[in-house]
């Protein structure tokens, strides 16, 4: 059975006075039906631009989608219209956003937001829309929530509102859901609180989800393979068990090494040195290379860029030698 | 979107989810704060009286008729039966300050209406499309906006004046109204027009302004991604947050119209007579200063205070809609 999202060598480039930002340069990922799976990276790794292309949501301009494909269930969401599209967005795919403070209109009862998809996509209005609305609110862990859904969204906290959100998302069971660092603005006892939700609605809905994060511990709570992407490329991807023992690319093995739960009690924590280069001008090499330093920087490829090799079954990393030769301590 | 607490009994409502009608909205907060500034409370009080006063109260007998002459008691001062006194043909002063207030203000109300919906429209769908339809309409807005007003005003209402004989004709003859009910209005329909199809400029372009802040907002993008179509993204989701600086543009417009159309009158170019404007009334008061002030000193009075609680209204709406920018 072919995979529910099969995105294939998708690029995204932005027009930008400092020249062209190749934000996303050639991703390809799949989502099983019913499986989560992440993405993680730094800012600017073009994680979160690759989920917007999704749903349309990349401004064009100055965006562009410079090629690639994503299937979505036999149909190609890149080349839909904007009206093609709408037929899917909220309905088939959904997607729960960064910030809850901001992601709800802030002159609109809940009750009316939550019913908002289900009036579009099923044609499902008064009464028995409320009633969805008020179960769907009572699964996200919101108490009261046949008085509380007539409130408004300022008399909601930040968890509250995400758990709305989140509410808002599954309404109208959806086959994939999109959530953008979905708990990156909410304070880290609430965030516990949310991600059990998700992943409790996930179990009982079976719904696919595509996890956006920069957070490797978050990745393995809640995801069941992982995709770790990096100057708008994909650098290794694999189970998210195979790439906890065995992460191969150095910035994964970085990223895994800068995690204070896994580095002994009075140890200097690792953190990979520099910040991601200019997306405006990436090396025409490894785009790793001037921070590379759990590998050995002098192997990197500099006249070209690597290219994606399966190196074990489901276990993809970008062949760079220098990335990929063993630590030096 | 913080809100203000130092309201205990709305604060515990909200908390506990027992408003009776389940929830605050930031409108009734708005409502709220703007019964606590006592110079817009007052100035909606007065402006609530004035517009009973000239649109009821000149149908109570107590009124006299406005174009009744008394030429035996011309110039009078002030009295029992004349409030006013009498002006120059001896007509009631108090009447026909009511009477022309009652054109002031729906010149004011009706043309800001026009412009309001010229202008919301024009700006929201230029804000919201953006690209090429956007830079077109402003462009249009730019030359409208480089072309003398009140010469357009004036010429507009010169030409139209033949076909609006032909319209009150018209209405007349398909309703079988009394003409001379249908005529105060239609008369004064190339001035709502022409003023409304022209002041609608700086509207267009804050509301412009203000949609194009929220439609990159999150919470757009999010209904985007609920697969909602434009028009009810555009309508149910960024016009009701741009509902603040449209409501006190248009409070501010009210004023600035109705200036406008004492100022044609004045000129002699507005509202014509038989029928009379607060602008005519001053410009008649004007002419005969000297031999009866009081010609002058009321009707200006009368105008300067419901221009002046305008204003108040407005400013105190703005500080209302936009807590953020008030001085507490």
């Amino acid at each position: 059975m072919p995979p529910l999202l099969d995105i294939q060598d998708l690029r995204i480039h932005f027009h930008t006075r400092d020249g062209v930002v190749r934000a996303v340069d050639g991703v390809s990922l799949q989502v099983e039906a019913g499986e989560v799976a992440g993405i993680v990276g730094e800012s600017g790794s073009g994680k979160s631009v690759t989920a917007a292309s999704l749903l349309g949501l990349v401004p064009m301009p100055p965006g562009r989608i410079a090629g690639g494909r994503a299937w979505f269930d036999g149909t190609d969401l890149l080349r839909l219209t904007g009206r093609e599209l709408n037929g899917y967005r909220g309905k088939r795919i959904s997607m729960i956003f960064q910030d809850p403070m901001t992601s709800l209109n802030p002159y609109l009862r809940i009750s009316t937001q939550l019913i908002e998809p289900l009036e579009i996509h099923e044609g499902l209005r008064g009464k028995r829309a409320l009633h969805r609305a008020i179960d769907a609110l009572e699964s996200v862990g919101i108490a009261d929530a046949a008085k509380r859904i007539h409130a408004y969204p300022h008399e909601f906290s930040g968890g509250m509102r995400q758990r709305v959100m989140i509410a808002m998302a599954l309404i109208t069971k959806p086959d994939l859901v999109i959530a953008d660092e979905p708990t990156t603005a909410l304070d880290v006892t609430v965030q516990k609180q949310v991600l059990e939700v998700m992943r409790r609605l996930q179990r009982e809905t079976g719904t696919a989800v595509l996890f956006i994060t920069h957070d490797l511990a978050l990745v393995h709570e809640m995801c069941d393979s992982v995709t770790v992407m990096y100057a708008g490329r994909v650098v290794e991807s694999a189970s998210a068990a195979m790439l906890a023992t065995g992460p191969r690319h150095a910035y994964t093995r970085g990223l895994y090494r800068s995690n204070p739960a896994g580095a002994g009690k009075g140890c200097a924590l690792y953190s990979i040195p520099g910040s991601p280069p200019d997306p405006a001008r990436l090396p025409g090499g490894c785009a790793f290379r001037e921070r590379n330093t759990l590998g050995d920087a002098d192997q990197c490829l500099a006249d070209h860029r690597p290219e994606l090799v399966e190196i074990a079954p489901g276990h993809h990393v970008q062949d760079c030698p220098g990335c990929l030769a063993p630590s030096q301590d | 979107m913080t809100r203000p607490f130092s309201d205990p009994s709305v604060s515990g409502a909200a908390r506990s989810g027992v408003a009776d009608d389940g929830g605050r909205s930031l409108w009734s907060d708005a409502v709220s704060r703007l019964r606590r500034n006592r110079a817009a409370m007052w100035s909606c009080t007065f402006l609530t009286i004035v517009v009973l006063l000239c649109f009821i109260v000149p149908f109570f007998p107590i009124i006299q008729d406005p174009a009744v002459q008394d030429l035996s008691g011309r110039n009078a001062s002030p009295s029992a039966g004349h409030w006013m006194g009498t002006d120059h043909l001896g007509r009631d002063l108090l009447a026909r300050v009511l009477h022309g207030g009652r054109i002031s203000i729906l010149v004011g109300l009706v043309t800001t209406l026009v412009s309001l919906t010229i202008g919301v429209c024009i700006g929201a769908v230029a804000g919201y499309a953006g690209g090429r339809i956007d830079a077109l309409l402003m462009r249009v807005v730019d030359v409208l906006y480089s072309l003398p007003f009140l010469i357009i005003v004036i010429l507009f209402s010169a030409l139209a004046k033949s076909h609006t004989e032909r319209l009150t004709d018209g209405i007349t003859a398909l309703t079988g109204w009394n003409r001379d009910a249908v005529a105060p209005f239609t008369g004064l329909l190339p001035l709502f027009v022409a003023i409304g199809a022209l002041s609608w400029l700086n509207l267009s372009r804050i509301v412009r302004a203000s949609v194009q802040d929220l439609a990159g907002r999150e919470f757009v993008e999010a209904a985007r991604s609920l697969g909602l179509p434009h028009h009810r993204i555009l309508f149910h989701h960024i016009l009701p947050n741009a509902v603040g600086p449209i409501v006190v543009y248009a409070t501010l417009t009210i004023p600035g119209v109705m200036l406008f159309e004492a100022t044609l009158s004045f000129l002699g170019m507005g509202v014509q007579p038989p029928y009379s404007s607060w602008g005519v009334l001053i410009k008649d008061g004007a002419d005969r200063m000297l031999s009866n002030s009081l010609l002058l000193v009321f009707p200006s009075i009368l105008f300067v205070l419901t221009l002046l609680s305008l204003n108040f209204l407005g400013d105190g709406l703005r500080d209302a809609l936009d807590p953020k920018s008030s001085r507490d």
